[in-house]
């Protein structure tokens, strides 16, 4: 039987990504990253948010785009659940509503890569989401 | 909720909400006893006592955005729909602790659904909260700790992919290790 992984199997993995990391984050400095916050209270959650959330995650590593995926409370929009909060780096914030998985591709391809604004956009009074609750 | 996973990921939203910075949730899954439950901790701001009597009732809710609080009462009526229990104990500045039993063989008991997805979802989003999650079925038990993790990482982030993969692996053939 093939033996269970384990937490002295991930530091002996660990040298070896320490060595990969060193050359990937030379580019990554947390103000270059863009930032996702998904809104996870009930009724997000109750509306796909999780799906969501999951492709955001695997999609932004798998397609070599620095960014980090947070979860936050609710943000105001419940008819338009789910919603995510998407910041490029030196911009303000923007709300997306209704968003599915064909809507989260767009917004990975058409605005985080090239900048080009996604329809379902919630207009904002620019304080972040996290300010809420 | 269509199953209790996505309880959890909502319960847990409101232990990171009062800005919790351990989260425990132990999982008692045990065909012997026909139970399935749930119990989430954690040291967030807690609350406020005047809350309390009411809290499994949805006009209690701290949020301004909207005047009622689901998450809580949706909980404790899915668990007591099947003729199990629920309860809630806090403290302020202390933290509170929730636990939910299901009676699993009960036509109503949800589906457990991706448990091993939202746990590992809030640990890759939240990575500044130190989340311990125990397993307990009728073959044993496992404790999946980020604090140990880190620990060993040295440094190294837990959101590595490589890191990510190799967490996800290990916490999926624990877990199946107890069934
Ligand atoms: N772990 C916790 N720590 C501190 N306060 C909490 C905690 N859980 C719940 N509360 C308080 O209880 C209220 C009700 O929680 P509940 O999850 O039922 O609804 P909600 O979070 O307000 O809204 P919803 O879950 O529908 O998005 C919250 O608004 C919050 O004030
Ligand atoms: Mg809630």
């Amino acid at each position: 039987m093939a033996k269970i992984k384990s937490l002295a199997d991930l530091q002996k993995m660990k040298a070896d990504v320490q060595n990969k990391v060193d050359l990937r984050e030379k580019g990554d400095a947390v103000d270059k990253l863009v930032q996702v916050k998904v809104s996870m209270a009930t009724c997000g959650i109750a509306s796909g948010a999780k799906q969501i959330m999951e492709f955001f995650m695997d999609e932004l590593d798998k397609r070599n785009i620095g960014a980090v995926v947070t979860q936050t409370g609710c943000m105001g929009y419940c008819y338009a659940e789910p919603t995510i909060e998407v910041t490029l780096p030196g911009q303000e914030p923007v709300v997306y509503g209704y968003v599915d998985q064909s809507k989260a591709d767009d917004i990975i391809e058409k605005y985080i890569k090239n900048g080009e604004l996604v329809d379902g956009i919630i207009p904002q009074n620019y304080e972040t989401i996290d300010d809420k609750k | 909720m269509k199953d209790i996973s996505l309880h959890i990921l909502d319960i847990a939203q409101n232990s990171i909400s009062a800005k919790a910075s351990v989260i425990a949730i132990n999982i008692t899954d045990s065909i012997n006893q026909n139970i399935y439950s749930v119990e989430i901790i954690d040291n967030g701001k807690g609350i406020p006592s005047e809350m309390m009597p009411t809290i499994t009732d949805p006009w209690t809710t701290s949020r301004i955005t909207r005047k009622v609080g689901l998450g809580i009462p949706l909980f404790k009526q899915n668990a007591e729909l099947t003729g199990g229990h629920f309860s809630i104990e806090s403290e302020v500045g202390i933290g509170t602790q929730l636990k939910a039993t299901f009676i699993k063989d009960n036509i109503d008991c949800l589906p457990q659904g991706d448990i091993q997805g939202v746990l590992l979802m809030l640990v890759f989003s939240n990575t500044e909260i130190d989340f311990s999650y125990t397993f307990t079925t009728d073959k044993g038990e496992y404790t999946f700790d980020t604090n140990e993790i880190k620990q060993v990482l040295e440094g190294v982030s837990i959101l590595q992919p490589e890191i990510k993969k190799y967490l996800k692996e290990m916490l999926a053939e624990n877990i199946k290790e107890l069934y």
